[in-house]
């Protein structure tokens, strides 16, 4: 289609997209329509205000470390590269792909998943989520409903549960395994993205 | 050696006790349920015998007191059904003697198996059996309380996610079915060789809108125990259930029209019109009363012993009022329960919750069993006509209508899922499509005006075998063998259920950052719009919970529980549990756990247990403390608690612990009411708690 061929030709290097991420260039036009009606003073880069103009973003009780995750440590803006990378992790894990264990992992495994998971939880990036992190995190999901105590306990309760090595801290892998039967493929992806 | 002669005694016990009942329920036969017969019904007369019991002393002369008297014509029709009901029990019990049975085998199959030796029996000395399956008594007694429990129990959450799926096989599906089997059986009429050609058109389309409907009560009763994964589940499930509207409406179309000469365009429009009125009438009745229901509850904190009964008599009334239109009552009652069970379970009282559930499941059970049972005792006694082709093609065609709906329906449904049914799934989905006792109960009550009804009988008592022995008892060995996705349904830890909100939430930002709707959407409007208006009004101590805090709570209790009952002896785990203590007015209804912590130091040979508990208020509440001072050196606890007017309580405790002594705990219940049944031996938590369940938390399968 005309419209599709002549914003194609507007994106740098599509096809290093293609490949890296598994998009179909269909999908990366949507996206960059998007990337484009986000950034209101066309500079070509996204700045945290402008995720923070999507509404329902902004009510958002993790809404902020969503954002974050889109900003890689030390940059303050977001080109169209990175914004397509991240949202790759939600696409849904394609099935035929062959394990090959010379290519690196794809962006959408399940391990990938988790990662992305995992980093909202970790802000400081330490490979942990501590007690503090965790509380953090419960703070901003329960809100109001619960008092600190009750708050505390659970974060007690929580990492009790998870953690092997009693450092009190959830390392990846405890996190990994804790979910490992859940199905994070179906719960971690988006369903236009195929 | 021993228990097995044991066991061998207790099966002779057993087999003399169903004999002798059996025995017992021949001359019960004849007076059973005597509803209004729909006219031209199958049934032999039945023989006369006396109108009432032996008198005594017949031939007295004198007027002596009679010493001994009995009265069988009073009690006559109620002891006749305990009687049934007991042996249909009975025969239950039985089965599972042999664990390995049960195992390969549902018990539906069981059931039809011993319904049909009952049946042989009381055929070969003519006896008519009780019409539980006649219409009345089928639609009105025996259907609902399947159904309710069907309703109750549905996982919500993933009902919800695939509720587009779910109607689009339901109606669409059962559509293809009834019109494909019914043009292809009108196909196969022509050919001469089967005799059959008088069956018209409308009466094939009738027939085949009555067996391509998958029945809820043979689904269920195998799928229960396979554990397929969610998804395959809901799906099966949620579809036996809401294909009644397309059933009942196409029902009654044919019906109407294959007692006219021919059929008009215009009938074609009102029968899709009625499908909507049947449909959404069904789910808007459902739902009204269900909130009605819920409002109900709100004011009935004080007549806590009648508060089960809101629930069974509404649901009740639903489905009545729906078989009053004419409308879809399966699906009245199934929204109903579903509507109900989020608002109500807040509302109650604990114990009256779990008397609930309890009484909800044991009807369910009750009325499943009986069904089956009698399905087997009705096909022995019912006239039949065979004919070998009319049924193996329908047979047949069944079969490969329903396989080629599934996978045409699956393909244009796949690129709207976020999982997609693959092939393997597919296939159960088709294989899974049972038929069952209400294909029959709707094949017995068609008209005389049909010429070859008994044809039909035969058929669809053929059908609901096939279907329920030979695809019900292979359905387990097929789904291991070709390793279907299974699912685990042990998935309550904490742990999960944080990280599973926090990727929903994740998953709601992303989503909302793309642009794009989604189900995530709706599900958000509809939490904010529950949270901020129905709640308040169908909830008498409005305080919302996250589904996360709910969960804690009930794991606690559920970790209190065990340990309370492992408390003995030698105990040498040193795990702790953290407490929760915190203080704020409790009303009177819900039966809030506060705060629980509990905690085991090694060797525990000296357990003191200082136990204080002081109350101090006109509504009896108390306030337990149990304070367990561990360990071989001196710790000292003391507590004291004080609850003003049942609403605040406030406790204090102190605690000298000196080193060595590993913890100390402290233990306080606070309820009103049912202090005294929160029992410690209420060791098995399977969901009888109440099950904080809401729109948030994941599916955690009752029972």
């Amino acid at each position: 289609m005309g419209s599709t061929n002549s914003t194609l030709s507007k994106i740098p290097n599509v096809e290093e997209l293609v490949q890296e991420t598994g998009f179909t260039p269909a999908h990366i036009v949507r996206l960059y329509d998007r990337f484009e009606a986000l950034d209101k003073e066309k500079t070509g880069h996204l700045r945290p205000q402008d995720f923070g103009a999507i509404n329902r973003l902004a009510i958002n009780p993790i809404g902020d470390r969503i954002i974050g995750a889109f900003f890689s440590p030390g940059q303050e803006t977001v080109d169209f590269h990175s914004f397509v990378r991240i949202l790759a992790h939600f696409r849904p894990a394609d099935k035929k792909r062959p394990k090959d264990p010379s290519m690196p992992e794809p962006v959408n495994s399940r391990t990938s998943k988790l990662k992305f998971a995992f980093q909202l939880y970790d802000q400081d990036k330490d490979g942990k989520i501590s007690r503090a992190e965790l509380l953090q995190v419960l703070r901003s999901m329960l809100e109001m409903q619960v008092t600190e105590e009750q708050l505390e306990s659970i974060a007690d309760r929580t990492i009790q549960e998870a953690d092997l090595d009693t450092d009190d801290a959830i390392s990846f892998e405890e996190f990994r395994k804790s979910l490992e039967k859940v199905n994070i493929d179906h719960k971690m992806s988006i369903r236009f993205l195929r | 050696a021993q228990p097995l002669s044991e066991w061998a005694f207790t099966r002779h016990r057993l087999y003399f006790l169903t004999i002798g009942l059996v025995l017992l329920n021949l001359p019960c036969g004849s007076y059973t349920e005597i509803p209004p017969k729909p006219p031209g019904t199958v049934t032999v007369l039945p023989p006369v015998t006396p109108a009432e019991g032996p008198q005594a002393f017949p031939d007295a002369e004198n007027s002596n007191l009679p010493v001994f008297t009995m009265n069988y014509a009073r009690i006559q029709v109620p002891f006749e059904v305990t009687l049934w009901v007991l042996l249909a029990s009975f025969a239950k019990i039985g089965f599972h003697v042999y664990h390995k049975i049960t195992f390969w085998v549902p018990e539906s199959c069981l059931l039809i198996s011993i319904g049909l030796m009952v049946g042989a029996i009381m055929h070969s000395v003519h006896e008519e059996p009780p019409a539980v399956l006649s219409y009345n008594v089928f639609f009105l007694f025996m259907l609902p309380p399947i159904v309710l429990e069907s309703g109750y129990f549905i996982p919500t959450r993933p009902f919800f996610e695939n509720v587009g799926t779910v109607l689009w096989f339901a109606v669409v599906g059962t559509l293809w079915n009834s019109i494909g089997i019914g043009m292809s059986l009108y196909a196969v009429c022509q050919i001469e060789a089967f005799e059959v050609q008088d069956i018209n058109l409308q009466e094939n389309m009738l027939f085949a809108a009555i067996i391509s409907a998958v029945d809820p009560v043979a689904v269920l009763s195998v799928f229960e125990d396979v554990s397929v994964n969610e998804q395959l589940y809901i799906v099966v499930f949620g579809e036996c259930l809401f294909n009644d509207a397309v059933t009942v409406v196409l029902y009654n179309m044919f019906n109407f029209v294959a007692e006219m000469p021919e059929v008009e365009p215009v009938d074609v429009f009102l029968g899709v019109a009625r499908f909507f009125v049947v449909g959404l009438g069904g789910m808007g009745f459902g739902v009204i009363f269900g909130f009605v229901a819920s409002f109900t509850t709100r004011f009935t904190s004080n007549v806590r012993e009648i508060e089960p009964l809101f629930i069974f008599m509404y649901s009740y009334l639903a489905y009545l009022v729906a078989e009053l239109f004419s409308i879809s009552s399966i699906m009245a009652i199934v929204t109903c329960a579903l509507t109900m069970k989020y608002y109500v379970e807040e509302n109650v009282s604990q114990r009256s919750c779990t008397t609930i559930r309890h009484v909800v499941k044991m009807l369910g059970t009750i009325s499943e069993t009986l069904i089956f049972f009698f399905l087997g005792v009705v096909t022995i006694t019912t006239e039949h006509e065979w004919n070998w082709g009319y049924i193996m093609f329908t047979l047949l065609l069944a079969l490969v209508w329903r396989g080629l709906g599934v996978l045409v329906l699956t393909q244009i449904i796949n690129p709207f899922r976020t999982i997609p049914f693959n092939f393997k799934d597919q296939f159960i989905l088709g294989y899974g499509g049972l038929r069952g006792a209400i294909s029959f109960a709707l094949v017995f009550t068609l008209p005389d005006s049909i010429g070859r009804k008994k044809l039909f009988v035969t058929t669809t008592i053929c059908m609901i075998m096939f279907t329920v022995f030979i695809q019900g008892i292979s359905i387990r060995p097929l789904i291991e063998f070709i390793n279907v996705r299974r699912t685990n349904r042990n998935l309550e830890t904490i742990n999960v259920e944080i990280h599973s909100r926090l990727i929903e939430h994740t998953i709601a930002g992303v989503e909302d950052l793309c642009g794009q709707w989604s189900h995530y959407y709706w599900k958000d409007k509809f939490l904010k719009f529950n949270n901020r208006i129905l709640r308040k009004i169908l909830i008498r101590d409005n305080r919302a919970e996250s589904s996360i805090v709910a969960l804690y709570k009930k794991l606690e209790l559920q970790n209190a529980m065990e340990i309370l009952d492992t408390v003995s002896g030698d105990i040498n785990a040193g795990s702790s549990i953290v407490s929760l203590q915190y203080v704020y007015p409790l009303s009177h209804s819900s039966a809030c756990f506060l705060s629980l912590s509990l905690s085991l130091s090694r060797s525990l040979s000296l357990a003191c247990s200082l136990s204080l508990a002081c109350s101090l208020s006109l509504s009896f509440s108390l306030s337990l403390l149990l304070a367990f001072s561990l360990s071989l050196s001196l710790s000292l606890s003391l507590s004291l608690s004080v609850s003003f007017c049942g609403l605040v309580t406030l406790s204090v405790s102190l605690s000298l612990c000196p080193p060595g002594c590993l913890s100390y705990t402290s233990f306080h219940i606070v309820h009103p009411s049912s202090l005294t049944h929160y029992p410690f031996n209420l060791n098995r938590s399977d969901g009888y708690l109440r099950n904080p369940e809401g729109f948030g938390l994941g599916s955690i399968y009752q029972g």
